[in-house]
C-alpha cells in the first residue's frame, strides 16, 4: 500500500515541526526517515498514523484520504522506541490483543488467534516466551514482541519510531539486519524513523533525509551518501572535511588545488566551501603541483583502516583522511611527518545561504 | 584525594570510624525510636483502647443495643448510603481529571491541578457555610429551589454534596503521578492496534491504575465516613434523618450516654481499622507490582 504524504504542516505552539512536505512512499518499501533531533520526523511518523493530526494537508493510503480516520480505523501497525507493551499482559495477550479487540462479528475464533500468534513468536524467534511478562525479558527481545504484536493484525503499513534507539550497539545491528531480512519476507509498505545514519543507510530501501520540519534530500542510500543534495546532508552523513575554496570560472581553487566546479561557470571570484569525505581525500610523500601540503598531526589505526589528522598550511582546522592500512605502510607516512593531500571527489557549494 | 581515602580503608581503625560517621550513635537511634513509639502509644493507642473500654464497659448487651437502637441504625445507613453515592461519584471525576491532566495539554492545566487541592485547605466548617449559602433558604438558589420544592440544605442531598466536595482530591490526587509517570504510549498502541477509545481505557488504562484507584477509593470511602464539620453545619441534625455516624456520636455525648457513644464511635473504629488493614494489603500489591515492572 503505497502512502501519499500531501502538503502536510504541523505546529506545536511557535514550533513548526512540519513544514509542507510531500512524499510518496512506494508500496512494499521501506524508507527511512532520517534527521537529527527536533527535524520532524517523528511528528511526520505520528500523523501518517493518526496519532497527531496535521494542521494541514491530506494524507492518502493507496489513493484513498485517510487524514480524517481514527487511528484505531487506519490498520497501521506502530511500534515504539520504548516499546510500550502492555506491562499487566504477558507475551502471548500482548501479541494476540489486536485481534481479541475486534468486534465479535471481525474477531477470529480462539483457535485461529492461538495459531497466529504462536507463528508470529516463531517469526521473531520468541515463541518460548509466550507465558512470560514482558518485565522479563531484555530490550531486543520486547522490541521483537512489539514488533510481532503490530504485524498481528496484518497492517497496510509499518510505522516503525526509533525502533532500536533504546537498545545497546551491538543488538542494535543485529536487530536491523533481522528487520532488513524480515520486510524482505513479508514486504509491507515500512517507514522508520532514526537520528541514525548508518543505520538509515544500511537498513532501508529509500533514504528522506529531514531537517527543521523539511525534506532536504530523498533517495536511495547510495544516491543520498554519494550524491549529497545540500551542505546539511552531506555533514549529517558521514563525517566530511570542508575546504575553503574559490570559485572562478567554473573551477574551485583551494590554495594550489583546483577542482572542476562546472555547475558554477558563471561565477565569478565568489567564496565556496568544498567538501570531501575523509576516504576521498588522496594522501601522496611527495610534493604535486596540485595538492596542499600538511603536516601529519595524528596516526589511528582502526582495525584494517588507519586514520590520520592533517594540519594544512592555510587552515587551522584539522583534516581526516582514511586510508587502507596496506596504503599506509607503503607510502611510509609517520606522525609529525609532512604529507600532501589532494580531493579525489569532491564537492564545491557556494557561501551564501545555508553555509555552516 | 581519592588514592588517599582508598588506601586508608585497609586501616581497621580508620575503618572504624569512617562507620561511625555514616551511622548515628545508639543513644540517637534509640532516643528518636522511642520517641516515635511513645507518640503513637500516648495519641494513637490509648485512644483506641479508650474507646474499646468504653463501648464495651457494660458488657455486650449493652453495646449491641446501643448500635441497634432505631437513631443509631439511621445514622448508620445514612452513613453508609452517602458513602455508596459519594466513592463512586469521586471516581468518576478522580479518573476523568487524573486523565485529563495526565494525558492532555490544555490551558488552566496547573489551575486545576491547584483547585483539586482545594478541599483539603478549606476548613470544613467553611465548606458547609459556602453551601448553605448557595442552597439555604435565604441563600442564591434558595427561593428557586423552594419553588420547585427541591430541599438540599438539611437534607440528605445537601450531605452528599459536602462530603463529595470534601473527598473529590483523594483519588485524582492519587491518580495523577501514576498516570503521569505512565506516560501515554500503551494506550497509543492500543489504539494503534484497533482498539477503540473505551476498549483501550477497560484493557490498558485500567489494569495498569486498579492499584492507586482501589488506594484512593480507599482514602475516600474512610474520609467520607469520618467527615463532620461540613456535614453538621448543612444537616440540620435531624435525629433519624440526617445524622451520620459522626454526628449522631456527638448527639450521644451531648447527652451524657456515654456508653452508648463510645459503642457507635467503636464501630465507626471498627471500619476504619478494616479500612487500613485493606490499606496495607494494597500497599504491598502496589509494591509488588511495580518490582516486578522494574525488574529487567
Amino acid at each position: 500500500m503505497s502512502i501519499e504524504i500531501d502538503r502536510i504542516n504541523k505546529r506545536f505552539g511557535d514550533f513548526i515541526a512540519v513544514d509542507n512536505v510531500s512524499l510518496t512512499l512506494n508500496d512494499g518499501e521501506l524508507t527511512a526517515l532520517l534527521g537529527p533531533s527536533g527535524s520532524g520526523k517523528t511528528t511526520l511518523l505520528r500523523i501518517i498514523a493518526g496519532l497527531e493530526q496535521p494542521d494541514s494537508g491530506r494524507i492518502r493510503f493507496q489513493g484513498e484520504d485517510a487524514t480524517d480516520l481514527h487511528v484505531s480505523d487506519r490498520g497501521v501497525g506502530f511500534v515504539f522506541q520504548h516499546y510500550a507493551l502492555f506491562k499487566h499482559m504477558n507475551v502471548f495477550e500482548n501479541v494476540a490483543y489486536g485481534l481479541t479487540v475486534k468486534p465479535r462479528s471481525q474477531r477470529p475464533s480462539k483457535k485461529e488467534i492461538r495459531d497466529k500468534v504462536m507463528h508470529l513468536l516463531e517469526m521473531v524467534q520468541l515463541d518460548w516466551t509466550a507465558d512470560r511478562l514482558p518485565s522479563q525479558l531484555s530490550g531486543g527481545q520486547r522490541q521483537r514482541i512489539a514488533l510481532a504484536r503490530a504485524l498481528a493484525v496484518e497492517p497496510k503499513v509499518l510505522l516503525l519510531d526509533e525502533p532500536f534507539g533504546a537498545l545497546d550497539a551491538k543488538v542494535r545491528a543485529e536487530l536491523r539486519r533481522w528487520l532488513r531480512r524480515l520486510h524482505d519476507e513479508i514486504h509491507v509498505t515500512s517507514v522508520f524513523v532514526t537520528h541514525d545514519q548508518e543505520e538509515a543507510l544500511e537498513v532501508s530501501d529509500r533514504v528522506v533525509v529531514m531537517n527543521r520540519g523539511k525534506v532536504e534530500q530523498d533517495g536511495t542510500p547510495e544516491e543520498v551518501y554519494d550524491h549529497p543534495a545540500n551542505p546539511f546532508v552531506y555533514q549529517f552523513l558521514g563525517n566530511v572535511n570542508l575546504f575553503h575554496a574559490r570559485v572562478q570560472n567554473g573551477v574551485a581553487k583551494i590554495g594550489s588545488v583546483q577542482i572542476a566546479a562546472p555547475e558554477y561557470a558563471g561565477q565569478q571570484d565568489s567564496l565556496a566551501l568544498a567538501y570531501v569525505r575523509p576516504h576521498d581525500l588522496e594522501v601522496l610523500n611527495s610534493r604535486e603541483e596540485d595538492a596542499l601540503h600538511a603536516r601529519i598531526d595524528l596516526v589511528s589505526v582502526v582495525g584494517p583502516t588507519v586514520r590520520l589528522e592533517l594540519q594544512t598550511d592555510t587552515s587551522d582546522q584539522a583534516v581526516h583522511a582514511e586510508l587502507s592500512k596496506h596504503q599506509y605502510r607503503s607510502l611510509g607516512l609517520v606522525q609529525g611527518g609532512d604529507a600532501w593531500i589532494r580531493p579525489v571527489i569532491s564537492r564545491v557549494f557556494l557561501r551564501d545561504a545555508d553555509s555552516p | 584525594m581519592t588514592t588517599q581515602t582508598l588506601g586508608n580503608v585497609a586501616n581497621p581503625a580508620l575503618a572504624a570510624r569512617w562507620r561511625r560517621a555514616t551511622s548515628e550513635p545508639d543513644w540517637l537511634r534509640w532516643t528518636l525510636i522511642g520517641i516515635s513509639l511513645s507518640f503513637l502509644a500516648l495519641f494513637l493507642i490509648l485512644p483506641l483502647l479508650v474507646v474499646l473500654y468504653g463501648a464495651f464497659e457494660q458488657g455486650l448487651a449493652v453495646w449491641t443495643a446501643a448500635i441497634t437502637e432505631p437513631d443509631a441504625l439511621a445514622a448508620i445507613r445514612l452513613s453508609l448510603f452517602v458513602v455508596a453515592i459519594v466513592v463512586p461519584i469521586n471516581v468518576v471525576f478522580g479518573v476523568a481529571a487524573a486523565w485529563a491532566i495526565a494525558k492532555f495539554e490544555f490551558r488552566g492545566k496547573s489551575i486545576l491541578i491547584t483547585l483539586i487541592d482545594m478541599p483539603f485547605a478549606i476548613s470544613p466548617v467553611v465548606v458547609g457555610l459556602i453551601f448553605v449559602i448557595l442552597f439555604g433558604t435565604q441563600g442564591w438558589l434558595g427561593p428557586w429551589l423552594a419553588a420547585h420544592d427541591l430541599r438540599i440544605i438539611f437534607a440528605v442531598p445537601g450531605i452528599v454534596i459536602v462530603i463529595a466536595f470534601g473527598t473529590m482530591p483523594f483519588i485524582a490526587r492519587e491518580l495523577i503521578p501514576l498516570m503521569q509517570q505512565q506516560g501515554k504510549e500503551e494506550e497509543e498502541a492500543s489504539l494503534t492496534l484497533g482498539a477503540g477509545g473505551w476498549k483501550t481505557f477497560w484493557y490498558v488504562t485500567l489494569p495498569n491504575i486498579k492499584w492507586g484507584l482501589i488506594y484512593g477509593i480507599i482514602l475516600c470511602n474512610a474520609r467520607a465516613l469520618g467527615e463532620f464539620g461540613a456535614v453538621a453545619v448543612v444537616s440540620g441534625r435531624i435525629r433519624g434523618e440526617t445524622n451520620t455516624m459522626p454526628l449522631h456520636i456527638e448527639v450521644l455525648y451531648n447527652e451524657y450516654m456515654f456508653t452508648a457513644a463510645f459503642a457507635v464511635s467503636s464501630l465507626l473504629m471498627g471500619l476504619a481499622l478494616v479500612t487500613v488493614a485493606i490499606k496495607s494489603v494494597v500497599e504491598w500489591q502496589t509494591e509488588r507490582s511495580r518490582r516486578s515492572a522494574d525488574t529487567p
